[in-house]
């Protein structure tokens, strides 16, 4: 006699749409995307900036496209969320031991807040922005 | 014990995410800023240019864009399963291919400073 296991069938293009926590995954993974296509685009200015003024200003000039904008908005709020769930998920990540136990998870990821605000805050300094 | 990769690939996976993590909202905020019109000082050509010529400036822009690029490739990789990919050694040959020569060509440029 034949058993039916039961099998639950899993689309592997659509499976995420099930259930909220895995939108959110999917969510983290996407920022990848952008924050790939953001990396080209520093070494496009990069490669500009070592070919003279001209070529660099037009990398400027071409950075104020409508589209530019747009995805300079959608990369930002992208960056932030890759951000903010890597600091949260640090202290699973990175635990320390203190003597018999582990350091809190509020320390371990309020620690990264804290650096990231300061080095936020830094580099703006440095840019000339504040 | 087998030998394997994955120290090299978790290793610049581990410290990309952590530096991509710290640093690339301010990033875009600047060129951001740049793109509405509003040019940082340090964006400008000059002072950009007298950044990249100094041996710390081209450390830090090559730390910055090596570490953005193989963590990204690596988290893309996943993300192309994720939605489906079942090809991944493809996959995996063409997003680390383009991290390498992404790499090389920030080594290039720098040396041109």
């Amino acid at each position: 006699m034949s058993r039916r296991p039961y099998i639950q069938e899993v689309s592997p293009t659509a499976w995420f749409f099930k259930r909220p926590r895995y939108m959110r995954y999917m969510a983290r993974e996407v920022t990848s995307i952008f924050i790939g296509i953001y990396t080209i685009i520093m070494l496009v200015g990069l490669a500009r900036l070592s070919e003279g003024q001209a070529q660099y200003e037009g990398f400027l000039a071409a950075l104020r496209q409508p589209l530019s904008i747009v995805f300079h908005v959608f990369a930002l709020a992208f960056s932030l969320y890759n951000s903010f769930t890597w600091f949260n998920v640090a202290p699973k990540a990175l635990p320390i031991q203190v003597g018999e136990g582990f350091m809190p998870d509020s320390v371990v990821a309020g620690g990264h807040y804290v650096v990231w605000v300061l080095l936020s805050l830094f580099i703006l300094f440095w840019a000339g922005v504040i | 014990m087998a030998k394997s990769n994955k120290p090299i690939i978790w290793g610049t996976f581990a410290a990309g995410g952590e530096l991509v993590s710290l640093i690339t909202p301010v990033l875009i905020v600047l060129t951001l800023l740049a793109a509405m019109g509003f040019v940082p000082e340090m964006l400008g050509y000059e002072k950009l240019h007298a950044y990249a010529s100094h041996w710390f400036g081209k450390l830090v822009i090559f730390v910055v864009l090596f570490l953005s690029l193989w963590s990204q490739a690596h988290r893309l990789r996943i993300t192309f399963f994720d939605f489906g990919v079942r090809a991944d050694t493809l996959v995996a040959t063409t997003v680390y291919s383009i991290a390498a020569l992404c790499s090389v060509a920030t080594a290039v440029y720098l040396f041109r400073f």
